[in-house]
């Protein structure tokens, strides 16, 4: 490998365009079903206070362990979900309260591909039907027009003119993810919202995928927010990452930076958890990063702990954690923490 | 006998009769593991490292399978031995963990219950003795105030807590030999953590482990030994250290190459496997691996056996490239990938 294969780490090279999109203490509480004989209205808060800004270009990762919002947010951010609370600002416009006509006109700017191809594709139609249905439904022009956009758009993702006739049991997942991308495509979106999109995939598979992700920002110049578990391949393609616990952003900051140097004690643990491969290449520079195994497991969304979200489980958790919630700020260093007691400046 | 393995399967095939033909899924596997040591078998969807597990245990009961082979445990052919005795090897000596937690224990029985009645199968005691140990062993996987959740049901456990429950069950009765298939894949990485630490410190009691997953970093940090599937065979084998600090089949280097890590330099690009996983079925005659392979050459339209290439007789690998100069071909591959990148 060359150096050119390396991504700069140069904060020059990081993207510096508009703000694309812009997310203000958005919340989405679900109200449960009152238990028996419990009258008070028990509410789920699977995002609670999220505010992050998405800029031309750039690859905005949300990473968290299940269950922490990640997926809830990430179809907030582009209304597949209705909003309790907050804003969505989409291109200068305020999307979280437009009407269903009204939102029509933006929605091809902003597009989603989700984790698991084989349900989110219908079955019953072929692969060149599922690409087309977009351009049909925002009129993109005569049927032999959506036809060579779909042919295109097949080229672009990597399949062949002799997969448009196929259906999806046909493809494996790899491929399949490939279709729902190039469907994601298909009215040439600014933002895509990719939720998980190579969890479900064989390692190689994964890699092709993640190129595919690469090559596509790079040609259309695309804007993503990319939802993963995987720290490692969230740490791949993201120039900015969020983490999330329960609901909230513990902490959001540059790739290299979080990873260097988490702030938040969450991410900590979080970075320490993940079984890196010994190769023999790591021991020799890298220092040895020490490991803390978090007891217990993640609190109840219903049941959220007072104060800091995290300070059940906070090796380093005091007082003041109980009584008063952090709030995200951003310090000195440029990275945003919500933490009263963060691990760097 | 420090020298005889635990367990020592011997050219193991398994083939299912389906409408389209004999589909071959492992094919000629050989392992063994030794008392106390943890294999780790790492491949990718297909490959064949569940299927062969479920064999050795003779859990493929569907008429449609063949399996043939030696499966030797403690020097006796499990595969030839009659049900009732087998029945008494499973879960006593050796036990079996799966991916999925929930299918594994039954909803309509309290997770003590379970526990006990596995003691009670394998032992003379009595109820209340059985249920002692229950609480004993949920304590002992780290399930906070065992006593109580003894009497919950498993839909009351989150899915890290079920994984301990199951595991609590597989070393009820002490086995020797613990095959867990992909136990951490269904849980997040801080729970993952837990439970392969509490998997390393039933290893220092004793149990030898099969541990089945796709994630090399799992395997890096576990591992004694390592077993590298591929189309139903094995790709590459030996010790951990020398299998990821010297991999010689570029199959392994494919795995370990392509996977996005939390250090180390960060790649615009990920060196990728050309193609996809072979698919059962269409298993070629020579090497499974010489479709997706860089360095493909005439020779890989035969079938490479496994061996050792040069002084390390424990690191054995498939494969018919010259093994001397196998570090200088992974860098070539290297190479011709960054050229595809650019």
């Amino acid at each position: 490998m060359t150096a050119q294969d390396i991504a700069a780490t140069d904060p020059a090279a990081l993207p510096v365009g508009d703000v694309l999109l812009r997310a203000t203490d958005v919340t989405k509480h679900y109200p449960l079903r009152a238990d028996g004989l419990a009258r008070r209205h028990r509410v789920l808060r699977a995002v609670d206070g999220v505010s992050l800004e998405v800029r031309t270009g750039e690859t905005l990762g949300i990473v968290g362990e299940s269950g922490c919002g990640k997926s809830t947010l990430g179809r907030c951010l582009v209304r597949l979900t209705e909003l309790t609370g907050g804003r969505v600002e989409f291109d200068g416009r305020d999307i979280s309260t437009l009407s269903t006509r009204r939102l029509r006109p933006i929605r091809p700017g902003m597009q989603l591909v989700f984790q698991d191809p084989q349900a989110s594709l219908n079955p019953r139609r072929r692969a060149g039907d599922i690409v087309a249905e977009p351009l049909l439904v925002h009129r993109y022009g005569d049927a032999a027009a959506v036809r060579r956009r779909v042919a295109e758009l097949f080229d672009v993702v990597g399949l062949s003119a002799a997969h448009l006739d196929r259906y999806p049991h046909e493809f494996s997942g790899g491929q399949r993810q490939r279709i729902g991308i190039a469907r994601a495509l298909a009215t040439d979106p600014k933002l895509v919202v990719a939720d998980e999109p190579v969890s479900a995939l064989d390692v190689s598979i994964q890699a092709q995928v993640l190129n595919l992700f690469a090559d596509l920002q790079e040609e259309f110049g695309l804007t993503y927010v990319f939802i993963a578990h995987d720290l490692g391949v969230v740490r791949h393609v993201s120039d900015r990452i969020a983490v999330m616990y329960l609901g909230e952003i513990v902490e959001l900051a540059g790739t290299e930076a979080l990873y260097g140097s988490p702030a938040h004690p969450y991410t900590q643990a979080l970075l320490s958890a993940v079984p890196d491969i010994d190769d023999g290449t790591l021991t020799a520079d890298a220092p040895v990063r020490k490991r803390i195994v978090l007891t217990g497991e993640v609190p109840n969304p219903v049941d959220k702990p007072t104060g800091c979200p995290f300070r059940t489980r906070c090796p380093y958790a005091r007082e003041q954690c109980a009584l008063e919630r952090p709030r995200l700020t951003r310090t000195a260093s440029g990275r945003e923490v919500a933490c009263h007691y963060p691990l760097v400046g | 006998m420090p020298d005889q393995p635990l367990l020592d399967v011997r050219d193991l095939r398994v083939s299912f009769r389906t409408r389209q033909g004999s589909v071959t899924v492992v094919d000629g596997l050989s392992l063994s593991v030794a008392p106390g040591d943890i294999l780790g078998v790492v491949g990718e969807s297909g490959s064949g490292k569940s299927v062969s597990m479920l064999a050795v245990l003779r859990l493929l009961t569907n008429p449609n399978v063949t399996v043939s082979g030696q499966v030797l445990f403690r020097g006796r052919d499990l595969l030839s031995l009659p049900d009732k005795e087998m029945r008494a090897i499973r879960g006593r000596e050796i036990a079996m963990v799966f991916q999925d937690p929930m299918t594994a224990l039954t909803p309509v029985y309290t997770v003590g219950w379970q526990i006990a009645e596995q003691i009670r199968a394998h032992e003379p005691v009595s109820r209340k003795e059985a249920n002692a140990r229950a609480v004993r062993l949920l304590s002992d996987v780290g399930i906070p105030d065992a006593a109580s959740r003894v009497n919950a049901y498993p839909h009351e456990f989150s899915g890290g807590m079920r994984q301990r429950a199951v595991i609590a069950m597989a070393l009820s009765c002490d086995p020797s030999l613990l095959i867990a298939d992909e136990p951490t894949t269904a849980l997040d990485v801080t729970v993952q953590a837990q439970i392969l630490d509490l998997m390393r410190e039933l290893n220092t009691r004793g149990s030898a482990v099969v541990l089945i997953t796709h994630d090399m970093g799992v395997i890096s940090q576990i591992a004694d030994r390592v077993l590298v599937m591929y189309g139903g065979r094995a790709a590459e084998e030996g010790p951990r250290r020398a299998v990821f600090h010297g991999p010689r089949h570029p199959y392994t280097w494919g795995l370990l190459d392509s996977v996005p890590r939390v250090g180390g330099p960060r790649l615009r690009r990920l060196p990728t496997i050309a193609g996809m996983p072979v698919a059962p079925g269409s298993l070629p005659e020579g090497c499974a691996f010489a479709p997706r392979c860089r360095l493909r050459h005439a020779r890989c339209e035969e079938l490479p056996v496994l061996s050792a290439g040069n002084a390390d007789a424990a690191h054995r690998d498939a494969c018919w490239l010259p093994p001397d100069q196998r570090a200088a071909l992974r860098l070539t591959t290297r190479t011709a990938d960054s050229e595809v990148a650019s």
